[in-house]
């Protein structure tokens, strides 16, 4: 526990000066994803802790090696939290983690994702340097933005070993409700709420029924309830439980597919079974489909389709770039780690 | 502040006859001015102190055209700074005298507007404000609004990363962009971003925002529409204390409450305002806050009590709500209207932009006012007050020619304060060339290598804006801010320019 920033620095300098490949790692909940990577594993959970959190300038920062639970307990207990609801695969992350994956939970297309929350972050680069990029302010442009470049960059571009995030206050009221409506009633549902402003913050549609959050403060909360109608969602635990993947859906051998599509995308002929969450604009699929059908029924609707998890190992888990988009992201890599040893492949087999 | 390339680099020597006679002959279209008298209105942005006329300025019409200058101009090595609505504030479209002012206000086009999916998909050169505007019959608008919103471009928003009043609950230009079109160094189009949530690969799209121009040229945006909040109020609250609203400031936020927007003004400030649009603010207040609470009318009714009974804690002499919209409209023009006023109570005044942690905010003052005493000049301070993000108007005479290097010198310190407390040297106008300096005082030289890593990523010949943003290591070191470590300088190997 504590700082063990120099620690992380040396091992990235010998793997530096001996080109070995390193696989920065918390608590592993999401080893899964990407393109399994030849190297040594570089444990981060050790540098862990709180640094800094002052709830008037919402504004927390933590180490990478912290757990999330430990974070939003401690948000928690100011009446805080982090928007973008973390997934937490096995029971808990660690912020090194969540933030190079870039995962957000159910509240994601209302409240922002990740990225949108990170301020600064430090980071150990290919040159073996600790860097500071953005700062404890909620606007700060000086520089380019390297710190929310992090985000979702699963670990390819430098070591994240600290992270500062904007944080908000919990709302006052919360309340769920499940109605029984098809797919594209209940898009047509949600676009009309959005539209009269209505605090949805959660909307998930899947056999048929669709389940709702309503947040914000108490009157607005009870008069979206009273003109929405429907029954209360019966699963108290159901929207963490999506979040982490715990629910049965996501049960089962069938490879499951994430398709992130532009929001208010009608029904898809996609096949399989599905979950319908972000108000439609991530669908989860349980399918054996190839990988091409379904990559080409997303990219026509202006999405991706990434393979999530699945028995049999994919070559190419992430939805493919076009061509000119890779060779840059294959030289922004090169720029900032020469050696290649962060989590080379991991995206992609030539990144 | 000009373009000096002995700090800077050496520019390519580019024979201005032939490059034009190239352009005309392949892209015989394409609007080209080379006269002086046609190049001199282009010779500044919004920060006029720093003039250079630019060798040729380029007005495409079409992407192609676009793409095909860029192409000529990496083959023939020649700079390229683009520009939008030319308002900004750091000289981040200053041109060069050797290069190429690429002006995109033609690409002036909203092209779609999808009231389903809440985005509009528009050209660089269209308005932040109209924008908004187009959106407004469907109820929807996009929610940065700079407080250049009616003249400024967003393409310009984008090279920027612009922000505005409202930033601290709906965020920068980062935050309201879903994709980018892009147009490379050497003329190769590239998408960043989707129509969704989220796209594979790096987050190269948050990248580019704030990029200054420096890795590409924008020459499309989709940015995220929001339904217009059905209610909003505003709280005008007087204070005999900066400590005081200082304190109230962080107690509103502490109880939960995010203000759509919350704006602190001192007292000189307040009054030169108050002078100019008569909005209604107390004159003999030290410090005043405005506190706007929007979205539905019930959320709305319980915020304003909440903060209500925070400024009176927080020792407010006199609390005032809005009574109706015109009310509204004349609290907020005050507040609107504070840089043209105190540009009536002096001849000429320098906006800075530093954001600092809002807790430091008594120490970052009181430490402004002492600089004022130390370089003789005043300063009006205006203060995004939800976000950290301070305007300390400094007031001087241009004709004064020492009067206006002590403004300089007084807003170096001022940004070197913000960077002392944890707070940066710049919230929302960019680097530009205003702060070239001062980036070396937050960043240290490996930072500052790494950033020009990621530039050499996209511009390796360093063509795009070169210059502006982020400063050589040489600059650094004759600046003298460098942060040195273990008593030499990373990399001695590298060419310092």
């Amino acid at each position: 526990m504590g700082d063990q920033a120099e620690a992380l620095l040396e091992r990235v300098r010998a793997a530096r000066a001996e080109r070995r490949p390193l696989c920065p790692r918390g608590t592993g909940g999401k080893s899964h994803l990407g393109r399994p990577v030849d190297g040594e594993v570089l444990d981060t959970l050790g540098h862990s802790g709180v640094v800094h959190y002052d709830p008037s300038e919402l504004v927390v920062t933590a180490r990478a090696g912290t757990r999330v639970s430990e974070l939003i307990a401690t948000l928690a207990e100011q009446g805080q939290m982090l928007p973008f609801e973390p997934p937490l695969f096995g029971g808990d992350a660690s912020v090194g983690g969540m933030v190079a994956s870039g995962l957000a939970g159910p509240r994601r297309p209302w409240a922002g994702s990740v990225r949108d929350f990170v301020l600064g972050t430090r980071v150990i680069t290919g040159e073996g340097r600790h860097l500071r990029f953005g700062g404890e302010v909620m606007k700060n442009v000086a520089g380019y933005d390297l710190s929310r470049l992090m985000a979702g960059s699963f670990g390819c571009l430098g070591l994240i070993t600290e992270v500062s995030f904007k944080v908000l206050p919990r709302p006052r009221a919360s309340r769920s409700l499940q109605l029984r409506l098809t797919g594209e009633q209940a898009r047509e549902r949600i676009l009309n709420w959005r539209r009269r402003g209505l605090p949805v913050s959660a909307a998930c549609h899947g056999g048929g029924l669709l389940r709702l959050r309503l947040e914000g403060n108490q009157g607005s909360v009870d008069a979206a309830v009273a003109e929405i109608g429907g029954e209360p969602l019966e699963d108290a635990h159901y929207w963490q439980k999506l979040r982490d993947q715990r629910l049965p859906f996501f049960d089962g051998a069938k490879p499951l597919w994430r398709l992130s599509l532009p929001p208010a995308t009608p029904e898809l002929d996609l096949p399989g079974t599905r979950l319908s969450d972000w108000g439609g604009a991530q669908r989860w699929l349980k399918s054996d489909a190839d990988a091409d059908t379904l990559r080409q029924l997303a990219a026509s609707a202006g999405g991706s389709a990434t393979r999530f998890s699945g028995e049999e190992p994919e070559d190419t888990p992430f939805h493919p770039l076009p061509a000119p988009l890779l060779r840059y992201h294959q030289t922004l890599k090169a720029r900032l780690d020469p050696n290649r040893i962060f989590n080379p492949g991991r995206l992609y087999a030539d990144l | 502040m000009h373009y000096d390339e002995r700090l800077d680099g050496p520019l390519p020597e580019v024979d201005k006859a032939a490059l034009l006679n190239r352009l005309r002959r392949d892209l015989p279209d394409l609007h080209v001015l080379h006269r002086r008298e046609d190049l001199t209105p282009y010779e500044c942005d919004g920060l006029s102190a720093y003039r250079t006329v630019p060798m040729l300025v380029a007005l495409p019409d079409t992407l192609a055209q676009v793409q095909a200058l860029m192409a000529i101009a990496s083959e023939e090595g020649v700079p390229v700074v683009a520009r939008g609505a030319g308002t900004g504030l750091s000289g981040g479209a200053l041109p060069l005298e050797k290069g190429i002012l690429l002006v995109m206000a033609r690409f002036n086009r909203i092209l779609e507007i999808d009231t389903e999916a809440g985005t509009a998909r528009v050209q660089p050169g269209v308005r932040n404000l109209a924008i908004s505007q187009a959106a407004a019959p469907y109820g929807l608008y996009y929610a940065p609004d700079p407080s250049s919103q009616i003249a400024c471009s967003i393409g310009g928003n984008v090279a920027e990363n612009a922000g505005g009043v409202h930033c601290l609950k709906y965020g920068l230009t980062v935050h309201n962009l879903l994709k980018l079109e892009i147009v490379t160094v050497d003329g190769e189009c590239l998408t960043l971003g989707s129509d969704a949530l989220d796209t594979p690969g790096f987050d190269l799209m948050a990248l580019f925002t704030g990029s200054e121009g420096m890795l590409g040229i924008v020459t499309e945006i989709t940015v995220k529409l929001l339904p217009t909040p059905p209610r909003a109020k505003v709280l005008l609250a007087s204070f005999d204390s900066v400590e005081n609203a200082g304190q109230a400031v962080a107690d509103i936020i502490a109880a939960g409450v995010i203000p759509g927007g919350l704006e602190m003004m001192d007292n000189l400030a307040l009054c030169a305002a108050e002078d100019f649009a008569h909005a209604g603010y107390p004159r003999d207040a030290a410090a005043i806050l405005l506190c706007e609470l929007d979205g539905v009318e019930s959320d709305v009714d319980e915020d304003c009590q909440r903060v209500r009974a925070v400024m009176e804690n927080a020792g407010a002499t006199d609390i005032r709500q809005a009574r109706d919209d015109a009310e509204r409209q004349r609290f907020w023009a005050g507040r609107k209207a504070a840089f043209p006023a105190v540009g009536r109570i002096s001849p000429d005044y320098y906006c800075m932009d530093g954001t600092i942690p809002k807790r430091e905010l008594p120490k970052v003052l009181a430490g402004i006012e002492a600089l004022s005493r130390e370089y003789d000049l005043r300063v009006a301070n205006v203060f995004h007050a939800g976000d950290g993000n301070m305007h300390p108007l400094i007031l001087f005479d241009a004709n004064d020619s020492d009067q206006l290097h002590r403004a300089e010198a007084l807003g170096g310190r001022i940004l070197e304060l913000c960077v002392a407390v944890g707070g940066s040297i710049t919230g929302e106008h960019g680097v530009g060339r205003e702060k070239i300096n001062q980036m070396c005082s937050q960043f240290d030289a490996d930072e500052i290598t790494c950033f020009h890593a990621v530039k050499a990523a996209f511009d390796p010949q360093r063509l795009l804006n070169p210059g502006k943003n982020i400063p050589t290591l040489n600059r650094c070191a004759e600046f003298g801010a460098m942060h040195i470590h273990r008593g030499e300088l990373p990399f001695p190997e590298l060419e310092r320019f």
